[in-house]
C-alpha cells in the first residue's frame, strides 16, 4: 500500500490545499510542501530497505476494470525509486519557488501543481499499461492549466501547443498498448495489460517495429527528441516557475523513464533495428539543442533549449543500450532534473525581482546579487558537466557506452559538451556580468531561497561525488534489460 | 396481445401516456411547473418500467416491434436523455416569457419516436418512428419563435428531414419490391440484386441525415445554432443515439457487413466525418456550432464500433454512446444555463473567465469537454478505450489513423473553449450576466458530472450492465 500512498499524498494535499488557501494561503503552501517532503521521506525509507535480490522492491495489485483485463497495479524498482526521490525533491522546490510569486488563486494553483506531481508519480509507478497511460494523460490537464492560467504573455499558445504535441504522441501510445495486449491475448488467451505478463509476448519483426515506434512516439515527444521538440521552448518559457521546474525536472523524465521501462523489455527483438537511427537522432538533438540554446535571447528559453541537448544524451544512452550507457542515461535524468529544475527556479527568482527574463534587459546582476550569481554559476557549471558535480557523471558514462557502439556518434556527441560550455557561459555573462541594465537594485537571496538552493546544491554534489548509490539502485533494472537484449539476440526469430 | 407483451411495451406506453397527461393538464390549467414535472415524472416512470421488465425474454410484438435487451438498453438511454433534457428545459424556458406547456407534450412524443426506432423490427416501424421524431423536433426547434435564426433552423430541418425521409421511404419501397417484405432479416438481404442495393443506398441517405454523417451533415451547425440549447442537446444525443442503435441492429440482422462494398462505403463515410467534422469545428467562434461539428466527428468515431467485430463493437458502441450522451447533454446544459432571455450564450466571448464568475458551470463544462476529448478519469476515456480496442482487434487501421488525427485536431478546439473558461476576467462588465442557475438545472448538471466521473473512475458496473444488455443476439 506504500505505493498507493506515494500517489495519494500529493493528490490529497492538493485537494485539501484548494479550500485551505481561502482561509490561509500560507497553510496551503505549507501543506503541499509537507506532502512533497513526505513523499521524499517515504521514498528514502524504501531506499534504505531495498532488498538485495530481485528487481522489484514492492508491488501492489487491485482490481479495476476486470472486463477489459485492466488492473490498478503498481510496482517499484530502483529506477522508479530514483525518480520518485527526484519528484519529492523537485515538488518541494516547486512549492518553495512559487511561495511569493503566486498571489492569485493560490488554492487552485497548488491543486494543479500537486495533481501534476501525483500524475508523474503514477507514471513512475504504474505496472498496468493502461494505468500508465491514464497517469500519462492525467498529468497533462493540470499542467496545461498551470501554464494557461499563471503563465507568461503567450501562455494560451504555449499551453495549447504543449497539449497537442503530447496528446498526439499519447494516442499512438494507446494504439500501441492495445495492439500489444491483443497480440498477447491471441497467443495466450488471456487479456491483460500487466507489464510483467506482456514482457514475453512474441512479435513478428514488422509488428515489433511498428509497436516500438508507437511507444517511442509518445516518449520521444515528452523527452523531447529532435523534430518533436517545438512545444518545449514555448511551454517552458511561458510556464510559471513551478510549472517550468516540474516540466523540465519531471515531465521530460517521464519520457526517458518510458523508454527505459518499456522499449527494451517489451521489444528486445525490434530494438536493435531502430537503435542506429535513434542514436543518430539523439546526436543531432544534442548538437541542435546546444546551437538553439546559444541563439536564444530569453533566459528561460535558453535553459529550455539546453534541455533538448541534455535529453539527447538520455536518448543516446537508451539506444546505445549497453550497461554503461543505460546507467549513464539514468544519471543524466537525475542530474538534469536537479540542475535544470534549479536553474528554472533561479530564473523565476530573477523574474520575480525584475519582471523580465529577456537577456537584453538583464545584465550586471552580480553587483546587487552576488549570492544569487554564485549559486547560478554553481548550477550552470553542474549543467555543463564540471567533474565532481552531477552533470558530469551521466554524460561521461553515456559517452563511454556510446563509444562501444559507435565511436563516430560518441565523438560528435562529445562536441555537444563543448557547445554546452559556450551557451552556459554566455548565460552567466549576459545575466550577471557586463554593465548593469536597468535602475532597480534587486535584493539578494532570501532565507527561503537559500534553504531550497542549498539543498539542491547538496544533492548535486552528492550525485557528482558518490554516484555509486544511484548506480546501485538502477543496476537490477539495467541488468534485466541487458539480459532480455542478449536473450532476444540469441533466440530464433519469433513466429509471425 | 398478452399481459407480458404489454409489460414489455410499458416504456412506450408510459411515455405516450406522459404526452397525453400533459395535454390534458394543459387544458385544465396552464402552469409551466406542472407541465414540466408531469413530463419529468412520466419519463422517470418509463425508465423505472424498463428496470422492472429486465427479466423478460426477447418479445416480438406484431411484426413491427421487438423488445429485447438491446432495445431495452437503448430505450433506457433515450428516456434518461429525454428526462435530462426535460429538466434542463425547465430552467431554460423559465427565463422566457411565453407559453411553455406544449413543449412538454412534444418532448415525450419525440422520445416515443426514438423508442419506436430502437424497438423496430420492420422498416415500417422505423419510418413511423422517424417521422414522429422529425415532426416533433421541427416544432421544438422553432419553439422560441424569437429570432430569425430559430425559424431558419426549423425550416431547414423540415425541408432536409422531409427530403431524407423521402429517400428512406423510397429505399424501403425498393427493398419491399425486392424481397416482398419490410421485416428485418434474417435471412439477410441479397445485395446481388441491383434493386436491393439501390434500396440500401437510399436508406443510408435517410439514416446518414439523422446521424449527420458527411456528406449529409450540412444542416447540423445551423440547426444546432438556431435550436434552443436543450433541444440541440436532444438532437445531438437522443435522436442520433436512436438511429445509431437502429443502424447497428439493421446492419447485423440483414448481414450487410458481409458485403465489401458496404464496408468500404461506411469506412469512407466514417473517415470523412471524423476529419471534416473536426476540421470544420476548428474555426468556429460559436460554441453551439463547434459542438455541432464535433458531434459529426463523434458519430464518425462511433462507426468504428459498427464496423468492428460484433462481440467487441456492440459493447463499445453502447459505452461510447453513454459517455457521449453524458458529455453532450452536459455541454448543452451549460450553454442553456448561461443563456439570456433574448439569446443563447453561444459566443466564445461569453465564456471568457467563466471559471472565476461561475465556477460550478465552468468546472462542469471542463469535465464535459475533457470527456468529449477522451481524457482519462472521464466516461469519454472509457468509451474511447473500448472503441479503439474494438478497432485494433478488427485491424481497422485506416479508421484508427483517422481517429487519432481527428482526436488531435479536436483537442485544439476543445482547448480553445477551455482556455477561454480560465481567461483572466475582463475588468469591465462581463459580456452576459445571467441570473442564478435554477436548482433543477444545477441538479441535472451535477448528476451528469457525477455520472461522468463515476464511470471514468469505476467503469466496471456499467460494463457489466452493457455486457448483459447491449450485446444480445437477435
Amino acid at each position: 500500500m506504500t505505493l498507493l500512498y506515494l500517489i495519494l499524498i500529493p493528490l490529497l494535499a492538493g485537494l485539501a490545499a484548494w479550500p485551505a488557501a481561502r482561509v490561509a494561503p500560507r497553510a496551503a503552501r505549507g501543506l503541499c510542501l509537507a506532502a512533497s517532503l513526505a513523499q521524499l521521506v517515504i521514498a528514502a525509507i524504501l531506499w534504505q530497505n531495498t532488498p538485495t535480490t530481485g528487481q522489484w522492491i514492492e508491488t501492489l495489485s487491485l482490481p479495476w476494470i476486470p472486463q477489459l483485463g485492466i488492473t490498478f497495479s503498481l510496482f517499484l524498482d530502483g529506477l522508479s525509486l530514483l525518480l520518485i526521490l527526484l519528484t519529492g525533491l523537485l515538488g518541494a522546490l516547486a512549492v518553495l519557488a512559487s511561495w511569493t510569486a503566486i498571489r492569485e488563486n493560490v488554492g487552485f494553483f497548488h491543486f494543479n501543481l500537486m495533481a501534476t506531481l501525483a500524475g508523474v508519480t503514477g507514471v513512475f509507478l504504474a505496472r498496468d499499461l493502461i494505468l500508465f497511460y491514464v497517469f500519462w494523460e492525467l498529468m497533462l490537464v493540470p499542467l496545461y492549466l498551470l501554464i494557461r492560467i499563471w503563465g507568461g504573455d503567450r501562455r494560451v499558445y504555449a499551453a495549447t501547443k504543449f497539449f497537442l504535441f503530447t496528446q498526439a504522441g499519447g494516442l499512438l501510445l494507446l494504439l500501441g498498448i492495445l495492439a500489444l495486449a491483443i497480440t498477447h491475448q491471441r497467443q495466450t488467451g488471456t487479456l491483460t495489460f500487466d507489464y510483467l505478463q506482456l514482457i514475453g509476448t512474441a512479435l513478428s519483426p514488422s509488428q515489433g517495429v511498428w509497436l516500438l515506434l508507437a511507444f517511442l512516439a509518445a516518449f520521444a515527444v515528452k523527452l523531447p527528441a529532435l523534430g518533436l521538440h517545438p512545444w518545449l521552448p514555448d511551454a517552458h518559457s511561458q510556464a510559471p516557475t513551478a510549472g517550468s521546474v516540474v516540466l523540465a525536472g519531471l515531465v521530460l523524465k517521464a519520457g526517458g523513464y518510458g523508454m527505459l521501462r518499456f522499449l527494451i523489455p517489451l521489444f528486445p527483438q525490434a530494438f536493435p533495428t531502430i537503435a542506429p537511427a535513434a542514436m543518430a537522432l539523439a546526436v543531432a538533438g544534442i548538437l541542435y539543442g546546444a546551437a538553439l540554446a546559444f541563439a536564444q535571447d530569453d533566459l528561460k528559453r535558453l535553459i529550455a533549449s539546453s534541455s533538448i541537448s541534455h535529453m539527447g544524451f538520455v536518448l543516446l544512452g537508451v539506444f546505445a543500450a549497453n550497461e554503461l550507457a543505460l546507467q549513464g542515461a539514468v544519471v543524466v535524468m537525475i542530474a538534469h532534473g536537479l540542475t535544470t529544475g534549479t536553474l528554472f527556479a533561479l530564473a523565476g527568482a530573477i523574474d520575480e525581482r525584475l519582471h523580465t527574463h529577456h537577456l537584453d534587459r538583464l545584465g550586471g546582476l552580480w553587483t546587487d546579487m552576488p549570492r544569487m550569481g554564485g549559486v547560478t554559476l554553481f548550477f550552470v557549471l553542474a549543467g555543463l558537466g564540471l567533474p565532481g558535480l552531477a552533470g558530469f557523471v551521466g554524460e561521461f558514462l553515456v559517452l563511454l557506452g556510446a563509444w562501444q557502439t559507435s565511436p563516430v556518434l560518441a565523438a560528435l556527441a562529445s562536441a555537444g559538451l563543448v557547445l554546452s560550455v559556450v551557451y552556459s557561459l554566455r548565460l552567466m555573462q549576459r545575466v550577471f556580468l557586463g554593465p548593469k541594465v536597468g535602475e532597480e537594485t534587486p535584493r539578494d537571496l532570501s532565507a527561503r531561497e537559500w534553504l531550497m538552493l542549498s539543498v539542491m546544491a547538496a544533492a548535486t554534489i552528492w550525485v557528482g561525488l558518490w554516484p555509486q548509490r544511484v548506480l546501485d539502485a538502477s543496476a537490477p533494472a539495467v541488468q534485466n534489460m541487458q539480459k532480455s537484449l542478449s536473450d532476444a539476440a540469441g533466440a530464433p526469430e519469433a513466429r509471425p | 396481445m398478452t399481459a407480458l407483451d404489454l409489460q414489455a411495451l410499458l416504456p412506450l406506453v408510459l411515455t405516450t401516456a406522459t404526452a397525453i397527461a400533459v395535454m390534458i393538464a394543459v387544458t385544465i390549467t396552464r402552469r409551466h411547473g406542472l407541465a414540466a414535472w408531469l413530463c419529468a415524472a412520466g419519463l422517470a416512470a418509463a425508465i423505472a418500467s424498463i428496470a422492472s421488465a429486465r427479466e423478460c425474454a426477447p418479445r416480438h410484438i406484431s411484426d413491427l416491434l421487438v423488445i429485447d435487451s438491446f432495445a431495452r438498453f437503448y430505450s433506457g438511454l433515450i428516456l434518461a436523455g429525454s428526462l435530462v433534457v426535460a429538466v434542463l428545459s425547465y430552467g431554460y424556458l423559465k427565463l422566457r416569457t411565453d407559453r411553455h406547456e406544449e413543449y412538454y407534450i412534444l418532448l415525450p412524443l419525440a422520445a416515443v419516436g426514438s423508442l419506436v426506432i430502437v424497438c423496430s423490427a420492420n422498416l415500417l416501424a422505423f419510418l413511423l418512428g422517424l417521422e414522429l421524431l422529425s415532426i416533433c423536433l421541427f416544432a421544438l426547434i422553432a419553439y422560441r419563435r424569437t429570432g430569425r435564426g430559430d425559424l431558419e433552423a426549423a425550416v431547414k430541418y423540415l425541408i432536409l428531414a422531409g427530403a431524407s425521409s423521402a429517400f428512406a421511404v423510397f429505399g424501403a419501397a425498393l427493398i419491399y419490391a425486392d424481397r416482398g417484405s419490410l421485416a428485418f432479416g434474417p435471412p439477410g438481404l441479397a445485395l446481388s440484386s441491383p434493386v436491393a442495393l439501390a434500396g440500401i443506398a437510399a436508406l443510408l441517405v435517410g439514416v446518414g441525415f439523422k446521424l449527420a454523417l458527411v456528406p449529409f451533415h450540412f444542416w447540423t451547425p445551423d440547426v444546432y445554432q438556431g435550436a434552443p440549447a436543450p433541444i440541440a442537446g436532444f438532437i445531438a444525443t437522443v435522436s442520433k443515439g436512436a438511429v445509431f442503435a437502429l443502424a447497428l441492429r439493421y446492419l447485423s440482422t440483414e448481414n450487410l457487413l458481409a458485403d465489401g462494398r458496404i464496408i468500404w462505403l461506411l469506412t469512407a463515410i466514417a473517415a470523412a466525418s471524423m476529419l471534416a467534422g473536426n476540421l470544420l469545428a476548428l474555426r468556429q467562434d460559436n460554441v453551439k456550432r463547434m459542438l455541432a461539428y464535433s458531434s459529426i466527428a463523434h458519430v464518425g468515431y462511433l462507426l468504428i464500433a459498427l464496423l468492428a467485430s460484433a462481440s467487441l463493437g456492440r459493447p463499445a458502441a453502447a459505452i461510447y454512446l453513454t459517455a457521449y450522451f453524458l458529455a453532450s447533454l452536459g455541454a448543452f446544459g451549460v450553454v442553456g444555463a448561461l443563456s439570456q432571455p433574448t439569446r443563447d450564450a453561444d459566443a466564445l466571448a461569453d465564456y471568457r473567465g467563466l471559471a472565476w464568475r461561475r465556477p460550478f458551470l465552468a468546472f462542469t463544462l471542463t469535465a464535459m469537454l475533457l470527456s468529449l476529448a477522451g481524457l482519462p478519469l472521464t466516461a469519454g476515456f472509457v468509451g474511447k478505450l473500448s472503441l479503439v480496442f474494438s478497432g485494433v482487434s478488427s485491424a481497422l487501421w485506416l479508421l484508427l489513423s483517422a481517429l487519432v488525427l481527428g482526436s488531435v485536431i479536436s483537442i485544439f478546439y476543445y482547448l480553445r473553449l477551455l482556455a477561454a473558461l480560465f481567461a483572466t476576467p475582463p475588468a469591465s462588465e462581463p459580456a452576459i450576466s445571467s441570473p442564478n442557475t435554477p436548482w433543477p438545472t444545477t441538479a441535472a448538471l451535477l448528476f451528469l458530472t457525477v455520472a461522468l466521473l463515476a464511470i471514468g473512475l469505476w467503469p466496471a458496473p456499467l460494463l457489466d450492465l452493457i455486457q448483459k444488455m447491449a450485446v444480445a443476439a437477435w
